[in-house]
């Protein structure tokens, strides 16, 4: 389509521009945030032009680093096995039940779709982790419940059901089995789906807090989403009851709190921000949902 | 013979079947297992007794429920603000991809990789931008309500913003992901259909309500049936992390998630929880087969099953 310049165009131009300012700036308000002072945060509030700039607050996270690496460990190792896991079985639910020729598609499909409509809540899981597979204070509680999600396995079986059938039909003509179709034809053939579900996946697996703040204690499995959570929590302790820790010996003035708590949260959420774009080019051909109908 | 030919179908399926099988054995412990847990809403259950072995109670536990003032609070929070998210991102999304598709492409990747970069964040990161704009000393907000001479607000202590805000921080995280969704709808069209409606003369208005309208609808609907078993599970990061958990937004930030995860956690009551949780799942299940239903009475093409 060629691109003529007309009023309408324009508009949308400043539409976007608009809507990308907005998804933009938030991060900057962080960022400087970061960057500031505390005395002078406390003076004039947050700025996006810090006054006073300060790298204090990221010297303080790196004075004692062994939590944030323990933390940002626990959540590499779960995001890498998860995302691994997950995509692997992800695609082997999508191809069985695209496949027009198994018998069982019908039932499967329902098997898997109908958790999307119905299921037990919060607390049967909750009894079923703890009191019967005892996975509390454990990866796997992190990892096994969440490899399973209906909606990427609708996108995969939407990809695949786009694939033309005759290529998995002439490898059966020269003998190949069923798995070897898979891993060596279907598999390869889907990399715009898997880089898309992958960095889904790992997104989630990056940014999940929910499971290990119902199932992690030991403060050496915490994953970095948990620690913010912990480190909203405890500064918010530390500053609302400044009297009472100063009891202690503990001189509430000297914690960089504000701009250590931003700094936390760029260290925690840029990883991902990061990689994200390279995946870009993935999205639009790997992201098609087909239609549930078996 | 019947079941002797039914061997030779599996025997013939057996391969497709073991790609199944891990899959389909998460599903079964993690997803359907967790419902058979739901008779624990009709029991009074103690760690000691067990699953098993604890004493049955009939409906008490939906009634307590039922007869305090949150269930009343906590069902319109999570139904209004879950119709409120489905309606606006429906229309906001489908809107912007459509005139994305006006766009060129260089520009195209930046606004699409803007957008969708909120949705990399978790809620507990999401919640502390939210700070930096709404804390009540130091917030960005606040600072420029001030600079116009308006009145400053403490913002984690008021009721009456909530709704905005989290509608608000709702589209800002979802917007992308949404628009994407749909504009990867709109590459999915055959380009001949534009090409024809072009020789036929159509506008570029004509070609997006008569061409990508209609071919977009069986997504549409499908997102919409989806979308509507949500409404009653609503959005837990959002509810509990953006409001900071803070009691004095409760009447305008609880939603049945972070109302049983309280139970949950705070005060132990597993047999309420479960209740709620289980008045939640049928609730979802009762809306998705109706709209279904609905969709079906009008267009059997697009309903979801």
């Amino acid at each position: 389509m060629k691109a003529k310049f007309a009023p309408g165009k324009l508009l949308i131009h400043l539409l976007f521009i608009f809507v990308t300012l907005c998804m933009i700036v938030p991060f900057i308000l962080v960022i400087s945030i970061s960057f500031t002072d505390e005395s002078s945060i406390l003076d004039n509030g947050y700025q996006f032009i810090p006054s006073d700039f300060s790298m204090k607050a990221y010297e303080y996270i790196f004075k004692a680093p062994i939590l944030l690496l323990r933390a940002y460990g626990v959540t590499v190792l779960i995001t890498v096995a998860g995302t691994l896991l997950s995509l692997l079985i992800t695609a082997m639910l999508g191809y069985v039940i695209s496949r027009r020729d198994f018998r069982y598609r019908v039932p499967a499909t329902f098997f898997i779709f109908f958790t999307m409509l119905f299921n037990g809540g919060l607390v049967p899981s909750y009894i079923l982790i703890t009191q019967y597979l005892f996975l509390q204070n454990t990866l796997w509680a992190l990892i096994l419940p969440s490899l399973v999600s209906p909606f990427y396995i609708m996108i995969m079986k939407g990809f695949l059901t786009k694939m033309p059938f005759e290529i998995i039909e002439s490898a059966k003509m020269d003998g190949a089995r069923e798995l070897r179709i898979f891993f060596t034809i279907v598999l390869p053939l889907s990399t715009p789906a898997l880089a898309t579900l992958g960095l889904f996946i790992s997104f989630g697996f990056w940014n999940s807090w929910f499971p290990s703040l119902l199932y992690i204690d030991n403060e050496k499995l915490i994953p970095i989403q948990l620690l913010l959570v912990r480190m909203l929590q405890s500064l918010e302790f530390l500053t609302s009851n400044s009297d009472f820790v100063n009891q202690f010996g503990v001189d509430t003035s000297e914690l960089p709190t504000l701009s250590a708590r931003m700094a936390m949260a760029i260290l925690a959420g840029g990883p991902m921000v990061f990689i994200f774009p390279f995946f870009q080019k993935y999205f639009v051909k790997g992201l098609t949902v087909g239609s549930l109908k078996g | 013979m019947k079941s002797r030919s039914e061997w030779v179908h599996l025997k013939k399926n057996s391969e497709l079947l073991l790609l199944l099988m891990p899959g389909a054995l998460l599903v079964f412990v993690f997803s359907y297992l967790p419902m058979f847990g739901t008779v624990l809403a009709f029991k009074d259950f103690r760690y000691d007794k067990g699953f098993w072995g604890s004493d049955w109670i009939g409906f008490d536990n939906f009634r307590f429920f039922f007869i305090s003032d949150n269930a009343w609070l906590i069902t319109r929070n999570t139904v209004g603000y879950g119709l409120i998210y489905m309606l606006l991102t429906t229309v906001i999304a489908l809107a912007f991809a459509m005139l994305m598709n006006e766009m060129g492409k260089k520009w195209l990747r930046i606004h699409q990789t803007a957008m969708f970069i909120p949705y990399c964040l978790s809620w507990v990161v999401v919640s502390y931008l939210a700070l930096a704009l709404l804390d009540s000393s130091n917030g960005y907000l606040n600072k420029v309500l001030e600079l116009f001479g308006m009145e400053t607000h403490m913002w984690y202590l008021e009721t009456k913003p909530w709704p905005y805000i989290l509608v608000s921080a709702y589209l800002w995280k979802n917007i992308g992901f949404s628009t994407l969704v749909y504009f990867a709808g709109i590459m999915g069209i055959n380009q001949e259909y534009y090409e024809a409606a072009k020789i036929d003369g159509a506008s570029r208005w004509q070609m997006a309500t008569r061409v990508t309208l209609p071919m977009l609808s069986t997504l549409i609907v499908v997102l919409l049936i989806l979308a509507i078993g949500h409404i009653f599970v609503g959005d837990f990061g959002l509810h509990y992390f953006i409001p900071n958990n803070n009691g004095m937004t409760f009447p305008t930030t609880d939603i049945i998630d972070t109302y049983v995860f309280r139970a949950l956690r705070v005060y132990g009551d597993i047999g309420m929880s479960t209740a709620i949780g289980v008045y939640q799942s049928a609730v979802g299940l009762v809306l998705v087969i109706a709209a279904n239903y609905v969709v079906r009475k009008i267009n059997e093409e697009n309903s979801l099953f």
